[in-house]
């Protein structure tokens, strides 16, 4: 479950490609305008691994840390099947950040290093999971909607360039339908259900709008580094494209529920063809995604005890032959 | 800051300031190559990696990472040290003369010759 990578930006602004060789920088761009993958080993700029890097490590900090405001209704999810199910899609969420640390590691981060970075806060993680889930129809509506933008998201970054990470995007993606489904069928029974259902639903709407509409992030400054990334595929939309397409496809199916979004201004211009909205408050945005949120602490917190409680046995575990080469593919 | 909604925050009481000694090299352990069977009678294919401190939790890891959905019947995990590969960079190996249809079976037409051969000797 994860938006978009965020790329600070107040990070200063310089050639990316300085010092590069340019005949391996021509044969690099050529391969991937011929719609050819890079893999691990092929010559690649330091921007396009720096980036991928940092992309993919977000995008699966994202998945570990998006496991666990859901992770505490499990105990709390009405009913058996749906306790099962969810269960089922915090696992997937877990086993998606496995599977990413995987593709950043094939690029020359450890996991260990990447997971150091995570839980001293020096590495982000997509801002949705800085909020609580108050109620089950807050679960509800992130399994719906927030993993529908994540599979916006992903669907996209899949046609990228760098293999390893389209591959592991394509085996998340085929998880990710189940999620949204079982989402869905979550919200459709409570909006189709008993007045409390409906306003327990409707509420939790309410407060997951204003992190949905932050979700793939602020627009895009139109730089040359974007430029660059595109034609990398590194970056594969604007973030703003990207919520357009959320909008169109997801705006429709809320109204049909008979549910209202909390933003009087929302409507698609019928002649441009694109949504009108209240622009989200990007000053709050950028205050929790550097720590600030309501539940910032606590996700680390909690992370750090579980690496600190897990510990023991990993060092039980260890065997002191083994030594670390970097996965494959 | 709001209450925690977390259990393992409000039941555990854990310290939000927890600070711990930074995960040190191989904490993770080293990497396994999973290969799984989708059904008997498939080839093995390639599916990822796991982490695992021996091949028999590589093949657990790997069973729970890559065979939750039930969409295998058996696997294989093998060290990533000890597979042996070759170099993108040495992708010339593989090239070859650009026609090989005598290695297929397309290069092989033999029915305009049978005809032939049969309207001659009518």
């Amino acid at each position: 479950m994860y938006g978009n990578a965020y790329i600070d930006p107040n990070e200063k602004p310089k050639s990316i490609i300085d010092g590069e060789d340019p005949i391996k920088l021509a044969e690099f761009e050529a391969r991937i305008a011929r719609g050819e993958k890079i893999e691990p080993k092929d010559w690649m700029p330091r921007e396009y691994r720096k980036q991928l890097i940092r992309m993919i490590e977000q995008h699966a900090h994202s998945e570990i840390i998006g496991a666990l405001p859901e992770g505490t209704w499990i105990t709390r999810a009405p009913g058996f099947k749906r306790k099962l199910a969810l269960m089922a899609k915090v696992q997937d969420e877990v086993g998606h950040a496995q599977l990413l640390y995987s593709a950043a590691e094939t690029l020359g981060k450890s996991r260990e290093a990447m997971i150091n970075d995570l839980i001293t806060g020096k590495s982000k993680y997509s801002n949705v999971f800085n909020y609580p889930a108050f109620t089950w129809a807050d679960a509800c509506i992130i399994a719906w909607l927030i993993d529908a933008g994540a599979i916006i998201n992903q669907v996209a970054n899949a046609k990228g360039s760098y293999g390893p990470y389209c591959r592991a995007l394509d085996r998340i993606c085929t998880e990710e339908s189940f999620h949204l489904k079982y989402g869905h069928d979550n919200v459709v029974t409570l909006a189709t259900g008993t007045p409390t259902q409906r306003k327990m639903v409707q509420e939790a709407l309410n407060r997951w709008w204003p992190p949905i509409m932050h979700f793939f992030g602020p627009s895009d400054k139109i730089s040359n580094h974007t430029e660059i990334l595109m034609r990398w595929k590194v970056k594969m939309a604007t973030n703003d494209d990207m919520r357009q397409q959320f909008l169109n496809m997801y705006v429709p199916k809320i109204w049909d529920l008979g549910l209202t979004v909390p933003d009087a201004n929302l409507k698609k211009n019928e002649e441009t063809g694109k949504w009108e909205y209240t622009e989200p408050d990007w000053d709050e945005f950028k205050r929790v995604i550097n720590g600030d949120g309501p539940c910032n602490a606590e996700r680390l917190a909690v992370r750090r005890m579980a690496e600190e409680r897990g510990r023991w046995v990993r060092e039980a575990l260890h065997t002191p032959k083994s030594t670390y080469v970097v996965p494959l593919a | 800051m709001i209450k925690s909604l977390d259990p393992r925050v409000t039941r555990e009481q854990i310290d939000i300031d927890n600070q711990i000694a930074p995960l040190k090299d191989l904490d993770q352990w080293e990497t396994y190559e999973v290969f799984h069977q989708k059904k008997r009678g498939d080839q093995h294919m390639h599916v990822g990696i796991v982490h695992a401190p021996n091949a028999e939790m590589a093949l657990l890891f790997g069973k729970e990472q890559f065979g939750r959905r039930g969409v295998s019947v058996n696997i294989w995990v093998v060290r990533t040290a000890d597979v042996f590969t070759s170099d993108y960079d040495d992708s010339d190996i593989f090239e070859t003369v650009p026609e090989k249809q005598y290695r297929e079976a397309a290069g092989y037409k033999v029915m305009e010759k049978i005809n032939k051969y049969k309207k001659q000797n009518k």
